[in-house]
């Protein structure tokens, strides 16, 4: 379907520099999509819209902060009493942060779930992860900016993560704090670098897409397109239903911002920055307490046993073990060895999948509980689980895993009138041999 | 799609609780108590939060500064131009340097802010034997259970200690402090108030109107909040019915 | 979210519906623009000045250390407000000259409360740079008034335009004597 029209204007510039049929094919009726993608896949263009929404509320927001300690949070509290809809720019800001990563954490279990990471998508998965990784040093900085002192203590913490590397620890810590403690040339950097990244991540979301185009999207049955008669159009079939997405998420987004505004927040934030006291209870945001959960549960030394030889003191166990949670979905696609893409198809590995999704809802409790008590094996227990479920079950599950008989195409379900089940009778025997 | 909404509504539940056991962790059970404020019509009553800024000049503010707070904020409860300025004026403020290079005390106008009771923390903390009196302007937001809090604390909070409870002298026993042990003395008796609207000044009646002054001053924009929020929610569900509408019309040629 | 649905070309067929999903189309399409225009005025709002700026939208200057002939420059609203003690010539020079002279005609009875205080926003009306003659030392123009040094704009001891590419004669604020000797300005 190529790119028509009879508007002159749009035929003039077309004609010079061909970005209508740039955008026609890449979101528009000229980008054939599978027709049986579900709701789950609506949370790619939702992370898109929250993106945007953070980038726009973002530069007002910077147009009426002072980077400064002396200012920065009494700049926070005049955006929040004297600035015009001030109150509703931040708290937008503030809650947009949680529900961007609501909305792409909910994106990166669907691909989870559906393959979506599996061969020839590996690419489009690890810029993915990037983005994701970009996403919380972005969330993270911008939660030191109004100098608080949850901000304070969270930037002094995390900071602090880097003094755990062998011999130039205290070297980096120092030089990422621009002094011997988090201070002013901390806040300014923080700052720079919040309002930078999030540019570099819509960077690296167009290379995304670029890559999504090679292949096209996943489809819940993981199958390949097969022909026309698998696809529709782009436009307006997906754009009206990411339409309706954005206005259901709108509505969530909007109860919390008018209602619960500082419900995922915490309230030592609205206490200023005070370098001589810590909180009784540092919690990071909910959306960093998995990874939390996991650095604090490294409690022990790693050594050779009955030596006492020391090779990984705990600090820096507990650092690789949180950094490595995420390296380790850069290896999934080789890491899962089944020919089957989507769970649908795989009876086994369904029931993993959500086994791995309650144990991360687990490590987020975890990481919110005081590191004391029952809490401590139970972090460990989940820890250990997050990291076997990808270092061992997946390469098992691949061969032990007898999977689903697959439909022949995306069409044949429907035109058979019923599920996959229906369509087995005719399916290829693509389990492995 | 009845499962994708379920398990979506299961995720949103699961994250929320997560994000709430957080801030639930070591805490000291406050007794709920139900403010004007609360939900989504909540309002704030301009006669308590009159009474409540009575209670907060004559009794609070001894100690406790309201930094983020300016004269002409106390529009929002009800007073007018005149009665602002009159209330600026008990208070003196620094200004200058003047033409000989000299700071100057000089009545407040409505445009400055409180005025802290203290010229920094060491004046303020040798003040008050040692003990920090916090600037009360967020409290409302600074601690867990916000107004909650604070009525229990200085409503409810100062009882006898419990048997073999040493006291430390210069702190005082409160229920709900954390620690229980708190530098503050009870700060409000019975009648230490003359309220001007001829409402009976006991100890619950005056932390509650304090306590809904300080929610005021920690969040003056609530009111707006909770008014634009109904106005927005409803738009949207108009406008994603709509759209579901839409959607369903561009598919209805789709068999899937 | 300023996502207008398109009614593209999606479809084809479908000619009973045809009336019903345009209109269903409009409507969504309506109602979106309406949101969209309602999100982007508290984003456009949000730039204008803010509650506690314009708090400060009044000064007091006291003029009583001010001798004749001698000026002061206080700030109102971040802007340098020209205050002259005009001796009894500059007075007289300034009412002499017929209207018909001047390019932006305006008496100088108008622009005073009281004759010998001239008081005006100190900023060129041209392309907004502070004109010369407060200090003693300053250029003051042909017209004995002031003189502003970024395209040579002259204005006489009324603070009117005479000449250069200035089109208007310097702002006065509103201001008003609290006493004989003080003024509030704004």
């Amino acid at each position: 379907m190529a790119f028509q029209t009879k508007n002159p204007v749009i035929r003039w510039i077309e004609y010079r520099m061909p970005i209508f049929s740039f955008i026609d094919h890449s979101v528009g009726s000229g980008y054939p999509t599978p027709k049986n993608l579900n709701y789950w896949w609506n949370f790619g263009s939702l992370a898109g819209v929250a993106l945007m929404i953070m980038i726009a509320t973002g530069v007002l927001l910077a147009m009426q902060y002072t980077p400064h300690v002396d200012y920065a949070f009494r700049s926070v509290e005049r955006i929040m009493r004297d600035v015009n809809y001030g109150w509703l720019i931040r708290y937008i800001h503030m809650n947009g942060a949680s529900f961007f990563f609501i909305v792409v954490y909910i994106h990166i279990f669907r691909g989870l779930y559906y393959g979506s990471y599996k061969a020839p998508r590996e690419l489009l998965w690890m810029l993915g992860l990037v983005i994701l990784l970009l996403m919380m040093a972005t969330a993270f900085m911008g939660y030191v900016l109004p100098w608080g002192q949850m901000s304070f203590w969270g930037a002094t913490v995390i900071t602090n993560l880097f003094s755990a590397i062998p011999v130039i620890g205290d070297s980096i810590v120092t030089w990422l704090w621009g002094g011997f403690s988090v201070a002013n040339p901390t806040l300014n950097r923080f700052f720079a670098l919040h309002y930078l990244l999030p540019f570099v991540i819509l960077g690296v979301v167009v290379l995304h897409i670029w890559a999504l185009h090679r292949f096209g999207s996943n489809n819940p049955l993981g199958i390949d397109v097969k022909g026309p008669q698998d696809t529709i159009p782009f436009a307006p079939y997906y754009t009206v239903k990411d339409y309706f997405g954005i206005g259901v998420f709108l509505i969530a987004f909007a109860v919390v911002i008018f209602y619960l505004p500082n419900y995922m927040g915490h309230t030592d934030n609205y206490i200023e920055a005070n370098p001589l006291q810590t909180p009784p209870h540092i919690v990071p945001e909910w959306y960093f307490l998995p990874f939390y959960a996991m650095l604090r549960a490294i409690t022990f030394n790693i050594g050779i046993p009955f030596t006492g030889v020391v090779l990984i003191e705990a600090k820096l166990g507990g650092v690789i073990t949180m950094f490595g949670s995420i390296l380790i979905l850069f290896l999934l696609p080789w890491l899962d060895t089944s020919p089957v893409r989507s769970a649908k198809f795989r009876p086994l590995y369904k029931w993993f999948f959500w086994v791995l999704v309650a144990d991360v809802v687990m490590l987020d409790y975890v990481g919110s509980q005081p590191p004391e008590g029952i809490w401590v094996p139970i972090g460990q227990v989940c820890t250990a689980y997050y990291f076997i479920h990808f270092l061992i079950l997946m390469p098992l599950l691949g061969k032990l895993e007898r999977p689903k008989p697959l439909p022949v195409s995306i069409s044949e379900p429907v035109l058979k009138g019923s599920g996959p089940v229906g369509a087995a009778a005719t399916a290829q025997p693509m389990e492995k041999a | 799609m009845r499962k994708t909404v379920l398990s979506l509504a299961v995720a949103a539940v699961l994250a929320l609780g997560a994000a709430d056991s957080a801030r639930a962790a070591g805490e000291i059970k406050l007794p709920p108590k139900d403010w004007s404020f609360d939900g989504v019509f909540g309002t704030f009553d301009p006669a308590a939060l009159q009474r409540g800024l009575q209670v907060f000049k004559n009794v609070c503010s001894a100690c406790h500064g309201l930094d983020f707070v300016a004269f002409r904020n106390l529009a929002a409860l009800g007073y007018d131009d005149d009665q602002i300025k009159k209330i600026a004026a008990d208070f003196q403020v620094q200004d200058g340097p003047n033409d000989q290079g000299e700071m100057f005390m000089r009545p407040a106008v409505p445009s400055d802010r409180w005025p802290s009771p203290f010229a920094n923390e060491q004046a303020a903390r040798v003040a008050n034997g040692g003990a920090l009196p916090p600037d009360l302007s967020l409290m409302a937001k600074a601690r867990a259970g916000g107004p909650t809090y604070i009525y229990n604390l200085i409503g409810e909070g100062f009882v006898e200690p419990p048997a073999g409870v040493e006291v430390t002298p210069g702190k005082y026993y409160n229920k709900y402090f954390p620690g229980h042990m708190i530098s503050m003395p009870p700060p409000l008796s019975e009648g230490v108030v003359e309220y001007a609207d001829g409402t009976k000044a006991t100890v619950p009646q005056m932390a509650e109107d304090v306590s809904t002054f300080l929610m005021w001053a920690a969040e003056p924009n609530l009111i707006a909040r909770k008014r634009m929020g109904i106005k927005v929610i409803l738009f949207l569900i108009v406008l994603t019915g709509l759209l579901y509408a839409v959607k369903r019309r561009v598919w209805s040629d789709v068999a899937h | 979210m300023a996502d207008i649905a398109k009614p593209a070309h999606g479809g084809g067929g479908d000619h009973d519906g045809e009336t019903r999903r345009d209109f269903l189309f409009l409507a969504a399409g309506a109602v979106a623009a309406v949101g969209a225009a309602s999100v982007a005025w508290p984003l456009i709002d949000s730039l204008n000045p803010a509650a506690d700026v314009l708090a400060l939208a009044s000064t007091e200057a006291d003029l009583s250390p001010v001798e004749v002939g001698q000026s002061l420059t206080v700030t109102w609203r971040g802007k340098p407000i020209f205050i002259r003690h005009r001796t009894d010539k500059e007075i007289e020079e300034a009412r002499a000259v017929p209207l018909s002279e001047l390019p932006d005609p305006e008496t100088d009875q108008a622009r005073v409360i009281k004759a010998p205080w001239l008081i005006m926003v100190g900023i060129c009306t041209h392309l907004g740079c502070v004109p010369l003659g407060q200090k003693p030392g300053d250029p003051r123009g042909e017209f004995g008034g002031w003189f502003c040094p970024c395209h040579g704009s002259q204005y006489d001891t009324s603070g009117r335009i005479r000449k250069g590419p200035a089109p208007k004669n310097l702002v006065v604020p509103s201001y008003k004597f609290d006493t004989d000797t003080t003024i509030t300005i704004g």
